[in-house]
């Protein structure tokens, strides 16, 4: 079969099953609309909550961020994993105690104030929007790219896919969804990594081939990576750093407390049964997300030998060792036409150079073999995991896979995240602040609304996205981390702060994260109004801004606290809350709903 | 039951958990980097190891350790659920 007929065979019958899987499990409470009725096991729960959290960004993005940038994406691998620690170690466990259904929720009776959960509200609505754009763009790319439909096609089938299952299924119908996308998408980033592991190391299990040699010789995979690397003047694989040690610091600080915060994870643990089954949840979780997360460091590096060794085929300086574009690879030529490949023949002689020409030292002696500038002008880090199984020459069909692997991401993340949208704008809004008297079968209705609402809304901002599209993730992370994280731990760990002092951190929080964002990238993103500039000498002891959540997060904790010790106490039945929250013993009695 | 004890020892645990969860990640992985790089683990040094693979192992066993001495504590203070 062709590579054509094989991704529809795999992505029609993935998109068969979890249409099915909406059918079987139809959500018929607000109870397992917003939070699955509370029966999910932690292990199934773990896995739908990995297929949540890793959106198109982990299963496309990553690996090229980890392939181009070596040592230096560790901030990455580190801050989306380390993150979890934190939730299982200090919110997890107490949420489910508290035993309601939102985020907002949470911080509006926890500090007794609607003006604290409306703040909430506006944060994860915000987070929310930003992370659903991408995973809309990405399910739009990867249907024109392999498809053969045009963008918009397949940006209404994936809305359409979402909208079934979603709307219908609810909590329950995302939850059992994202287990069967959890599979299919961890079985297509695994696979091809264990072919070309195999090819390149010897060793099947990726983890162990980036330890090894190669499997033609006595060099180590890492050694030769560094050697191919820097021949031709980049930095060393395993050395190079992200901007500086105190960025990289305050850029993993910053993933892992945003990821700790991101209300569409949160809102997974007060879907299973009991409180220790909280704190195991985020543990499968994790032993999920670990197996990709561990595995990536292996794409990306092998990606990035096999990309150089393609291009230069023998010792660097010899005329024959550079490629002739007229032989170039089949999947050179496809991903030329996207766009997101670009060749151009500098010095005219019909043969690929890829170099790092911003290296002086080595653009001199680059001069002297007759090469003027790196030819290959552009290299989209994303497509490298799509690439991969075409540049490691791999049958069709685990390219297929791959394709219906990156669209169950998309997929999964999306729905998670429009959940977490339609049941705040229910919950919180409609029900908590406008229309307390609403009944169950009414507020059921409304979530499935607001549900159809978002996908629509997300939909519009996938089709027109916004020129900001690209900047917002650090909005997004940055608002978790420096609003809703803080304000959630102080809730559980400090009884002394009040209303006035979580209000005043919130906000406080928030407006450094933005102050710095803006005025480094633009206010609200747009050219010509970044009145610092976006560049490093300008940024606050070296930390760029998608870092600088860590740093609200650590004011909103100061501002919070301060205030707090300056005003009144909270209330006595506050206080005793608290005291709740903090046992086991007892946890469901407090949800009536 | 006494909430008071329970709460204490539940700190005293996360806090050494935390230590050990800083140290995997921003020591090992960040700070001291370049010292550990001197010790090689198959191809690569200890530090890229801890930072690309080692932490992530670590957070696993962190969450899993609490896991189950949260549990213990529960029912040695009979805050236990059910």
């Amino acid at each position: 079969m062709d590579l054509t007929t094989l991704t529809y065979t795999f992505v029609g019958a993935t998109f068969a099953l979890y249409i099915g899987i909406a059918f079987w499990a139809r959500a018929s409470t607000t109870g397992e609309f917003y939070v699955a009725g509370k029966g999910i096991h932690p292990v199934a729960n773990g896995m739908a909550t990995a297929a949540d959290w890793m959106s198109a960004a982990s299963f496309i993005s990553m690996a090229g961020l980890i392939a181009f940038n070596g040592y230096g994406a560790s901030v990455f691998l580190m801050g989306w994993t380390g993150g979890y620690v934190l939730l299982a170690l200090l919110l997890a466990p107490y949420l489910r105690k508290f035993g309601k259904f939102t985020v907002p929720e949470f911080i509006g009776e926890r500090y007794y104030s609607r003006t604290a959960r409306i703040v909430a509200v506006v944060c994860l609505i915000l987070a929310s929007i930003t992370y659903v754009i991408g995973q809309m763009k990405g399910i739009g790319v990867a249907f024109s790219r392999f498809l053969e439909t045009d963008y918009d096609t397949g940006l209404y089938i994936g809305m359409c896919i979402v909208f079934i299952y979603s709307v219908m299924g609810g909590m329950k119908g995302i939850t059992y969804t994202q287990i069967a996308q959890y599979c299919v998408l961890i079985f297509a980033y695994t696979v091809p990594a264990i072919f070309i592991s195999l090819n390149i190391t010897g060793n099947p299990i990726p983890q162990l081939g980036i330890l090894s040699t190669m499997a033609d010789g006595n060099t180590y995979m890492m050694d030769k990576l560094n050697l191919v690397v820097s021949e031709l003047g980049f930095n060393e694989y395993t050395t190079q750093i992200l901007g500086s040690k105190l960025n990289m610091f305050a850029y993993t600080l910053t993933l892992m407390i945003g990821t700790a915060g991101l209300p569409h994870v949160i809102i997974r643990f007060f879907t299973v049964p009991k409180v220790k089954d909280a704190r195991s949840t985020a543990g499968w979780a994790l032993v999920f997300i670990a197996i990709l997360y561990t595995t990536a460091p292996a794409v990306g590096s092998m990606a990035r030998l096999n990309l150089m060794n393609t291009i230069q085929t023998g010792p660097v300086g010899e005329v024959t060792a550079n490629i002739e574009y007229e032989k170039r690879p089949s999947w050179f030529k496809n991903w030329e036409q996207t766009g997101l490949l670009k060749f151009e023949d500098k010095n005219g002689d019909g043969r690929i150079q890829y170099y790092n020409d911003k290296n002086k030292d080595f653009a001199a002696k680059a001069e002297s073999f007759g090469w003027k500038g790196n030819e290959m002008v552009k290299v989209d880090r994303d497509i490298m995991v799509l690439a991969n199984p075409e540049i490691a020459q791999l049958p069709n069909w685990v390219i297929a896979l791959v394709v219906a692997g990156g669209l169950a991401a998309a997929l999964s993340t999306a729905a998670g995240l429009l959940l977490a949208i339609a049941s705040s704008i229910s919950h919180d809004l409609l029900k908590g602040i406008f229309k307390p008297d609403i009944t169950e079968s009414q507020e059921l209705m409304a979530g499935r609304v607001a549900m159809a609402g978002a996908i629509a809304m997300a939909g519009y901002f996938g089709l027109h996205p916004p020129d900001f599209a690209a900047g917002t993730v650090a909005i997004a992370f940055g608002l978790a981390a420096s609003s809703i994280f803080p304000a959630l731990m102080m809730g559980i760990f400090n009884k002394n702060v009040n209303r006035t002092g979580a209000v005043a951190g919130m906000i406080t929080g928030i407006g450094i994260t933005m102050l710095y964002v803006f005025q480094h990238k633009g206010i609200m993103f747009i050219p010509g109004t970044d009145f610092l500039g976006d560049m490093s000498p300008n940024w606050f002891f070296g930390i760029s801004p998608n870092a600088f959540g860590c740093v609200g997060a650590l004011a909103n904790f100061a501002v919070a606290i301060g205030v707090s010790k300056m005003t009144e106490a909270p209330p006595e039945h506050i206080q005793h809350l608290v005291e709740d929250i903090r046992v086991p013993s007892g946890a469901n009695a407090a949800v009536e709903h | 039951m006494n909430k008071n004890e329970y709460w204490k020892e539940n700190l005293r645990l996360v806090s050494i958990l935390l230590a050990i969860w800083f140290a995997v990640s921003f020591l090992f992985g960040i700070i001291l980097v370049e010292e550990l790089n001197m010790i090689r683990v198959g191809g690569v040094g200890l530090g890229f190891w801890f930072a690309q693979q080692g932490s992530i192992y670590t957070f696993l066993v962190l969450i899993f350790v609490y896991t189950k001495k949260m549990n213990a504590l529960d029912r040695k203070h009979n805050v236990h659920e059910d």
